[in-house]
């Protein structure tokens, strides 16, 4: 019988503790997975595969330097230890060339974290045909992704983290003949067919409002509501150095404003870094049990994400951020809005589902743009009345989640990433959906 | 170099399968990233990845797996796999691929320059330490980095019909970049990085220009931080070509990738407003539009020999005199299309397939000087080096913003402005190029990172342009 990956895991880093020297310390990052990706237009199979992949990231430290080596492993325990053994000499080369590094701090406690949901995933074949009977006759595009996520982290300190789970995350579209489309997406780690099922006849039904004739909007200010998945995307661009503690010292942070006192959100706002309940790992890339932090606090700036190198480079506490400081689990909490009024409440505006493409047109004041896409209607009186064809925005978050938040909905969604750069990404948010009097269209 | 190959030949060789045709894929990449930020040595990283996608044909359908288990039990299992579900996916499948033809011949491709030793680890760091360094001390400078990235690739691909491609590549990217802030507002100015990789050996550094250069990018940054707002409203806009090549590539390229017309992409990456009946008969742009899909410019991120599925690549026009002639489309795309394509089946390593994928792509020159092309502006800005990119699903409606703005009156260049941003719509914008810089304002540029596809993948890509200025086109600044 093979071994499992946490014996795997645990060989390899049995191996690191053997091999280390007295005045060595070294942390090591574990992570693998084994994926189906079958790729879907027009309701067919367009392309599938499987990739099995494990890899390693050995940190090694002496005399207050330290370097840093990723690698491959195979599925030969041998071969992985050599491979491990040849990343070792390449460090203990390294080291001797570096200068001592002023900002190497460690965290340095024995913490054990063991987390293994092993729920059972769907067969393929079993997938594949649902699929079909539920879809066949649609134009329907998007990817199903699905197998267990391993990662794992130990320390020369004794430290010793195992999160194991198998997840699926189906992600497609249904395409009107006319273009305009509807996104949905089903993921967890419960398969339940029934549930995939309603959510490919919900999307079906909202292909009706997409049939009628779009209308084209001109420029300007325009009343909005924005669902959690457009809400996602604005998240998403927060996560790019917003609450990220050298960001904030280093004026890289579309938040320095915020964080400074100088700007201040809706009272409605309170963003919080929610790991605990969320898929992502208990431990971050650095070896540190990660934690639950308030970021913003009823529009004003709590917390920021700091990692170890930046408590050592700005005199900060760390608290469990990962290297790059960006959250894995944002949450919003929850408004008053019911979601049943949101129509009513909206009144005459726009229904925005999706929204893509974000990015900064200035930074500092954290102002962004970005496009409408997927399913974005007209509403009159409460009342949709047509698709509307792609707009872009241009806006402040001061303003979006600011001056002109009028409310969030009482409902959110958990939103689990479709990321695939590399490998499947464990992150998630849980949002609400928002209201805003404004929303400043510019194309 | 290809140290593999003997034995990944030998076990290819004794690979037992049903299939109609098969094919390996091994990749092998070593990376090591340096950088000294704010005069300290960050931890240096080193990566080693290795491993190998096998791919199926059963009946007419492909599938593949991918497997790092390079024994020769691990590539026959993972063919076994891809035949298995080549077989589970046949009832759904959406092509039917028995009349494709396999690639074949045997064939290598080197980087420029792919022997050459590079410096030492230690000189590397000595060379970021130093430009790091030459950051003048100023309060308002509160960030900056030098940093050196390392990439070795080699590939060998094989299939049952013979075929026998390898190519060995290094890509260097060097970079720097500095922020200044005043407490409420924030400006930086940045050397390669994002916007600048090439294939080769030292001379990549030198070609960059990152030795020497820190003290102007810092004066630079500072510059902005003073600077007043860009100016809202329609102008002729100047672009240089580290801004080129961010409109080449989102408002030409990603909208003739094929895959995306063919619907694949639209879930993700998007679609396009260019229609499979455009190419032959859309003028893109104005006449002075001259567009290639160029794998022979040694240096350029991704020149090569031959593409990921095997096709052999050469020079293409893409648009000539404004005329869109040909998508980005590879071998499949091709065969499904029944269009003339390229050789841009590209996957970013042995995890993932292959799909249409930009690659080279360059505007070609024309006949004026830099002095000639402000010169014949009346009412401008020059914008030079992108830092926000935002464009719709289907690659038309677009906002681009550089780091470096500065207007241009009467033919004459004047004060620096902060946030330079335009936006215009791609089916337009092209039409309105009005002036293509010659070979004198040529330059060879590239990214590291082009994300697309599902699963994602994030590839290399080169653009090559001459500075070209465009009539009357919408610009703005920020806010403060």
């Amino acid at each position: 019988m093979s071994a499992t990956p946490q014996q795997r895991f645990e060989d390899l880093a049995g191996a690191l503790r053997d091999a280390r020297q007295a005045d060595e310390q070294f942390t090591l990052g574990y992570s693998a997975e084994h994926s189906q990706f079958i790729r879907f237009n027009h309701a067919r199979v367009r392309q599938a595969g499987e990739v099995t992949q494990a890899s390693a990231h050995l940190r090694l430290i002496r005399d207050g330097r330290q370097a840093e080596q990723h690698f491959t492993l195979g599925n030969d325990p041998q071969l992985d230890r050599q491979r491990l053994h040849d990343a070792l000499a390449q460090l203990r080369q390294t080291l001797p060339l570096l200068p001592v590094d002023p900002y190497l701090r460690l965290d340095e406690s024995p913490w054990q974290s063991h987390d293994l949901q092993a729920q059972p995933l769907p067969d393929c074949a079993e997938a594949l045909s649902l699929i079909e009977r539920e879809a066949g006759d649609l134009d329907l595009v998007g990817i199903y992704a699905a197998g267990p996520i391993c990662r794992g982290f130990a320390s020369s300190f004794g430290a010793f983290g195992w999160h194991q789970a198998n997840s699926f995350n189906f992600d497609w579209s249904l395409f009107h003949a006319n273009g305009q489309a509807v996104k949905a997406n089903y993921a967890g780690q419960t398969w339940d067919a029934d549930a995939l099922v309603a959510r490919l006849r919900q999307a079906r039904e909202q292909l009706d409002f997409l049939g009628r004739p779009a209308i084209t909007l001109k420029p300007g200010s325009y009343r909005a509501y924005l669902a959690p998945a457009a809400m996602d995307e604005i998240a998403g661009m927060l996560c790019w150095g917003g609450f990220s503690a050298q960001a904030l010292a280093t004026g890289n942070s579309s938040l320095q404003r915020l964080y400074n006192g100088d700007a201040s959100l809706s009272p409605l706002v309170s963003f919080d870094e929610q790991v605990s309940g969320s898929l992502s790992p208990p431990f971050s890339d650095e070896g540190s049990p990660r934690r639950d932090l308030r970021l913003i606090h009823e529009g004003r700036a709590q917390a920021r994400l700091v990692s170890a190198r930046s408590a050592a480079e700005f005199e900060l506490q760390a608290n469990g951020a990962d290297s790059h400081e960006s959250p894995c689990a944002l949450s919003l909490a929850a408004g008053h809005l019911p979601s049943t009024q949101i129509l009513e409440r909206l009144g005459t505006g726009l229904y925005i589902s999706n929204l893509w493409y974000l990015n900064y047109s200035d930074l500092p004041a954290a102002r962004m743009t970005g496009l409408t896409r997927f399913a974005t209607f007209w509403v009159e009186d409460g009342r949709i009345q047509a698709p509307v064809g792609t707009m872009r925005f241009d806006d402040s978050l001061y303003s979006l989640l600011g001056s002109q938040l009028e409310d969030l909905t009482s409902e959110r969604e958990l939103i689990l990433s479709t990321s695939t750069y590399g490998q499947r990404s464990t992150g998630s948010s849980h949002l609400p959906g928002a209201l805003v009097k404004a929303l400043t269209l510019t194309l | 170099m290809f140290d593999s190959s003997a034995l990944l030949r030998q076990r290819f060789a004794a690979l037992r399968s049903s299939a109609e045709l098969f094919s390996l894929r091994h990749v092998k990449q070593s990376h090591q990233s340096l950088s000294v930020r704010r005069n300290v040595v960050e931890p240096p990283f080193f990566s080693q990845d290795e491993g190998a996608m096998l791919t199926a044909r059963v009946k007419g359908v492909e599938a593949y797996a991918a497997t790092a288990d390079l024994s020769q039990a691990g590539l026959q299992r993972a063919l076994e796999r891809a035949e298995a579900l080549a077989r589970t996916i046949a009832a759904h499948s959406l092509l039917d691929l028995s009349g494709q033809p396999a690639p074949s011949g045997r064939h290598d491709h080197l980087s420029p320059n792919f022997d050459q030793p590079l410096p030492s680890l230690a000189d590397c760091l000595e060379l970021l330490a130093t430009e790091s360094a030459s950051v003048p001390k100023d309060s308002r400078l509160v960030d900056w980095q030098a940093s050196l990235g390392i990439s070795l690739v080699e590939q060998t691909y094989l299939n049952s019909a013979g075929a026998e491609l390898r190519h060995a590549q290094r890509f260097l990217f060097p970079g720097l970049g500095v922020t200044a802030s005043d407490g409420q507002d924030s400006q930086s100015r940045s050397l390669g990085r994002e916007n600048f990789g090439q294939q080769g050996g030292f001379e990549v550094i030198e070609r960059c220009g990152l030795v020497g250069a820190a003290r102007r990018i810092a004066d630079e940054t500072l510059q902005l931080l003073l600077a007043p707002n860009t100016p809202s409203g329609p102008r002729d806009l100047l672009l240089m070509p580290d801004q080129m090549m961010l409109q080449i590539h989102e408002s030409i390229g990603h909208p003739l990738e094929m895959d995306r017309i063919l619907g694949d992409e639209r879930n993700y990456a998007g679609t396009s407003f260019v229609k499979a009946s455009d190419f032959g008969h859309l003028q893109y742009g104005s006449r002075l539009l001259n567009v290639t899909f160029d794998p022979t410019l040694g240096e350029e991120l991704a020149s090569y020999s031959f593409d990921d599925d095997g096709t052999p690549a050469s020079k293409q026009f893409l648009i000539r005199d404004g005329l869109l002639l040909r998508p980005l489309g590879g071998a499949l795309s091709q065969y499904r299309s029944g269009l003339d394509g390229v050789a841009n089946s590209r996957a970013c390593g042995w995890n993932r397939a292959p799909i249409d994928r930009m690659a080279n792509l360059n505007i070609e020159p024309g006949d004026q000087s830099l002095a000639q092309l402000i010169g014949g502006i009346e009412q401008g800005i020059l914008m030079r080096t992108n830092r926000s990119w935002s464009i719709d699903d289907a690659r038309n409606k677009f906002q681009f913003g550089c780091e470096w703005g500065q207007l241009i009156e009467n033919g004459e260049l004047k004060g620096v402005v902060k946030n330079p941003n335009y936006r215009g719509i791609s089916a337009q914008f092209w039409g309105n190029l009005a002036a293509v810089g010659d070979r004198s304002t040529f330059q060879v540029l590239g990214t590291p990172n082009c994300g697309k596809g599902e699963p994602n993948q994030v590839v290399r890509v080169g653009h090559a342009s001459p500075a070209c200025v465009f009539r009357q086109i919408d610009v703005f600044g920020g806010d403060a």
